[in-house]
């Protein structure tokens, strides 16, 4: 009980660090990858500290308020998660949180907010039903959908759900915004989105989304990192070692690939899910 | 054994039908409707006193009430004769039919028949009182909102005629009806309520007498009464080869996997998806959205198509892995999936709420298709928190359209700024039916456990892919309602009546509470109730979940509060959103290409040229048809060899 207060505690300190690293990173990898130099590692916490000392505009009274509630939903995520309580209740809490952000871009009225926002709405459709799944499958490996008792594991779930992680990660594609699913929101400029929706915030609210996005991203990675642990010291290498791989490959794919519309990212996004998870639950039903 | 109060509770509903549709006083007639109201909620909260002070038990009366038999025979053949006179009138002479043939069949059975044992008219246990608080503190509910709701309708439409005691006559007969059902157990009573309740609807459905009305309440009558001829023909068949018609005796030899049951079963359930508007049968319950809004609260939350449920759920025991189960949770996960999608590509704010009323029982007879313990408790909770909410909704839009003109969820862009009492209503009508914590979610945690634990895969797919789709649906419709808005300036009054106001605040107050309440109502009634179903059960609500539940419900209430509060305080500086430019000086114009200023308007997703009940509907009806036609063949003719 103790160890999971530490871990909780620990995901809150130290989430937004390990995000922004990352986060940094992936701004250098990518650069290199167009052959330019890139900003510093910590470009993005200067970024961050200059928005917060912004002076405060704002488009709607309450986009502040939204994004508020989307950021501790986020973070109750994250500490649910890590402190090792059920699965399936930790991603109902992220759709909430979700919906929050939905709520924060429409609330403006702004033409581009609105559209990044209904496309957001989209892309939660399309990812949800691998979420669900991915959570079906811990289900099905491990007999439980408490995170602790699903991490006391000795073998690697990857090995009983490989065809779950492939559409888990194939849906942190659209979970984490890169291309060719940034429907909702582009990091490159000069699109007929503008920013979506995050187009209307401005200063805080912007830096408040930012930090929420690496809250996500580290939890996500926490969830990848679950299919890899097997309790001893060589899987929890091997579990750092696949994530950062996965989080490679999501910048090659971010930085090889055009956004592609949203109605083709919501049935490639189900048919993927279907044909690799759906087809290892099958199998995993039958020979149980 | 007496409790007093059951057959006070079945037959005043019908005396005050009688009373209303004698006095033309409108006033006066308001009157009665609102003591009447109270009188029922009274009663039904008297008859749960009574029988908690009786010990909570299962208790069964009327053993030998002939007379009552008798009585009820005869009141069935004047429906039929009823029926026939409205068929032949609007030309419908086929639909007659399907309320003859049953009819005779059980007259026939009833007088001339192999003699069926005795057994109790009328049980009371744990789910028929679930039942009867429904029918009695929301349908009593919705007869409060509608003498101001109906009044105001007939104000606004002058074109209808004003039949204002036949419409409350009719919603009270309903109430009647439906208790009468829900807490008779001898299968012979439920058919005549049974009937009772599809007639009621047509009614109701057909009450402008418009053509479209006319239509739709022919198709309603015509479907719901090939489910009661079904349902005849099963107990008939039952009687004759068991010599028994009582319902918990069915149930009891189907948990026994009986085979003698097996095509009773099969036929019931068969007539229940027909009356809780599952696919293939889904359109009665669209076309219903014709009639007066009160009438549709009643039909989706607290009558008719709950008594569709409500027999699933006595059935499911005996439909535990049986290919009658299968048959009936393949058909309702199929129904959540698809018109979970229809109701995406609706703008229409009634026709989302029918197509999500659908589709949420569709989870509910999955639920029960299932047939266990966990699926039922997950079953009971939809239930609960469809009822509240539906009719919450159903009443809500009802009054928006009375202030706003429309039920478009288009126009109720900004309705927050506009209508800001309704709006609030209709957030939290529509938090309930999806947003955590709200029941919905755990009852889902509950019936994908279940389904995964049953090895069910196709289930799973279906509460996978369907959650996410109704998830779509109802955030949409929500962003609608804060979005800002160029409304504000136009000002719309808001005409709500206080009578209207009083059942909203009431249903918004029900739904908080049951959210809150909810893990101890699941544990100092749903549990009791689980047992006497199955005889054990398993508490599905662990510690360590109840726990998780209980910081969501309070992270999800004070967190949005808080942030508020904190967030007002902080000093901002107010911009124009971007338009590259062409602003025109606020948020909702801009300057146009022909430079001039132009209103903005931003409109929600609705996919309808993929997913539109137009491309969906006919395949998915025939698609399911055949299921039907092919699993009931299977069943009956292999409960024949």
């Amino acid at each position: 009980m103790s160890m999971d207060i530490v871990y909780a505690v620990a995901y809150v300190i130290l989430a937004p660090f390990i995000g922004g690293l990352l986060e940094g990173v992936d701004r250098k990898i990518s650069a290199r990858m167009q052959r330019r130099v890139g900003p510093p590692l910590l470009q993005p916490f200067y970024d961050v500290i200059k928005l917060f000392n912004k002076e405060t505009i704002s488009v709607d009274s309450s986009q502040t308020f939204l994004l508020l509630t989307y950021f501790v939903l986020m973070l109750v995520t994250g500490v649910m998660f890590f402190s090792g309580s059920d699965i399936l209740m930790c991603f109902f809490v992220l759709s909430t949180a979700a919906t929050f952000l939905y709520f924060a871009g429409v609330i403006t009225s702004s033409p581009y907010s609105s559209i990044g926002a209904q496309r957001e709405l989209i892309q939660m459709m399309a990812y949800e039903p691998a979420v669900l799944l991915t959570c079906v499958g811990f289900y099905l490996a491990a007999g439980t959908f408490d995170v602790r008792e699903i991490a006391a594991t000795d073998t690697s779930y990857i090995v009983r759900l490989p065809g779950f992680f492939v559409a888990f990660v194939f849906i942190l594609t659209i979970k984490m915004r890169k291309s060719p699913f940034d429907t909702s929101t582009s990091h490159h400029m000069h699109q007929e989105l503008v920013k979506g929706i995050t187009t209307e915030m401005g200063s805080k609210n912007l830096a408040l989304f930012q930090i929420t996005e690496w809250y996500e991203n580290v939890f996500l990675m926490g969830v990848i990192c679950l299919f890899i642990v097997n309790g001893s010291f060589a899987g929890l290498l091997a579990a750092v070692a696949v994530f950062l791989l996965v989080y490679f490959l999501e910048i090659l794919i971010d930085n090889s690939s055009a956004r592609m519309k949203w109605q083709d990212m919501l049935i490639v996004t189900w048919i993927v899910t279907f044909f690799t998870a759906g087809v290892n639950l099958v199998i995993l039903i039958v020979i149980r | 054994m007496g409790i007093s109060t059951v057959p006070f509770l079945i037959l005043f509903p019908f005396a005050a039908a009688l009373l209303i549709y004698v006095t033309r006083i409108n006033k006066l007639r308001n009157g009665i409707s609102y003591v009447s109201s109270v009188i029922i909620m009274a009663a039904t909260a008297m008859l749960l006193i009574q029988w908690i002070a009786g010990g909570a038990q299962v208790t069964e009366l009327y053993y030998d009430a002939h007379i009552a038999d008798r009585v009820i025979l005869i009141l069935e053949v004047i429906l039929m004769i009823y029926i026939t006179v409205l068929c032949f009138k609007y030309k419908k002479y086929w639909i007659s039919l399907l309320s003859i043939v049953p009819t005779c069949i059980i007259a026939w059975f009833e007088l001339f028949g192999p003699k069926a044992e005795e057994s109790a008219r009328i049980r009371i246990d744990h789910l028929s009182l679930l039942m009867c608080l429904i029918i009695g503190i929301i349908g009593a509910l919705i007869i409060v909102y509608a003498v101001g709701y109906m009044h105001g309708y007939h104000h606004h439409h002058r074109e209808f005629k004003d039949r204002r005691n036949y419409f409350f006559t009719l919603l009270f007969i309903f109430l009647g009806a439906m208790y009468g059902f829900v807490l008779s157990d001898n299968l012979l009573w439920i058919d005549f309520f049974w009937e009772l309740t599809s007639v009621c609807s047509f009614l109701l459905i057909g009450y402008t007498h418009e053509p479209v009305a006319i239509k739709n309440s022919f198709r309603a009558l015509w479907m719901n009464l090939l489910g009661g001829t079904a349902l005849a023909v099963g107990i008939v068949y039952l009687g004759y080869f068991s010599g028994t018609v009582s319902l918990s005796k069915l149930v009891a030899l189907g948990a026994d996997k009986a085979a003698v049951v097996t095509i009773p079963i099969a036929l019931i359930a068969f007539a229940a998806l027909t009356k809780a508007a599952q696919m293939p049968f889904s359109t009665w319950l669209i076309g219903a959205m014709v009639a007066p809004t009160p009438s549709s609260a009643l039909l989706h939350s607290a009558t008719m198509v709950k008594a569709g449920i409500y027999v699933l759920f006595r059935l499911s025991p005996a439909m535990a892995e049986t290919t009658t189960g299968n048959m009936i949770s393949f058909i309702g996960g199929f129904t959540f999936l698809i018109t979970s999608f229809m109701a995406i590509a609706q703008s229409d704010g009634k026709k989302v709420l029918a197509f999500s009323t659908i589709s949420n029982l569709g989870l509910m007879v999955a639920c029960a298709g299932m047939g266990k313990a966990e699926t039922i408790w997950a079953g009971i909770f939809l239930m609960l928190f469809h009822a509240i909410s539906k009719s919450l909704l159903f009443q809500d839009v009802g009054a928006t359209e009375n202030s706003l003109h429309s039920r478009d969820i288009e126009d109720m862009h900004g309705l927050l700024y506009i209508l800001p009492r309704l709006a609030f209503f209709m957030f939290i009508g529509i938090a309930g039916m999806f947003l955590a914590p709200f029941g919905m979610l755990i009852s889902k945690w509950s019936a994908l456990k279940a389904s995964v634990n049953e090895g069910n895969i196709i289930m799973v797919f279906f509460i996978c892919f369907g959650s996410a789709t109704t998830s779509f649906y109802w955030t949409k419709w929500m962003g609608k309602i804060i979005s800002a808005s160029h409304l504000k300036e136009t000002s719309f009054k808001d005409i709500t009546k206080k009578n209207e106001l009083v059942s909203l605040t009431i249903h918004a107050v029900l739904m908080i509470a049951l959210c809150l309440l909810f893990p101890l109502l699941s544990h100092v009634y749903v549990n009791p109730l689980l047992e006497e179903m199955f005889g054990t059960y398993n508490d599905v609500l662990s510690t360590q979940i109840l726990l998780t539940l209980v910081v969501i419900i309070v992270i999800v209430f004070a967190v949005p509060l808080l942030a508020f509060l904190y967030s007002r305080k902080m000093r901002k500086t107010y911009v124009l959103s971007y338009m590259n430019g062409v602003n025109a000086g606020n948020n909702m114009k801009f300057i146009d290409s022909f430079g001039e200023e132009k209103t903005l308007w931003m409109s929600n997703f609705y996919l309808h040229k993929w997913i539109g009940q137009r491309k969906l509907m006919v395949p998915s009806q025939f698609f399911t048809a055949a299921v039907l036609v092919v699993m009931m063949s299977m069943i009956i003719g292999g409960a024949g060899i």
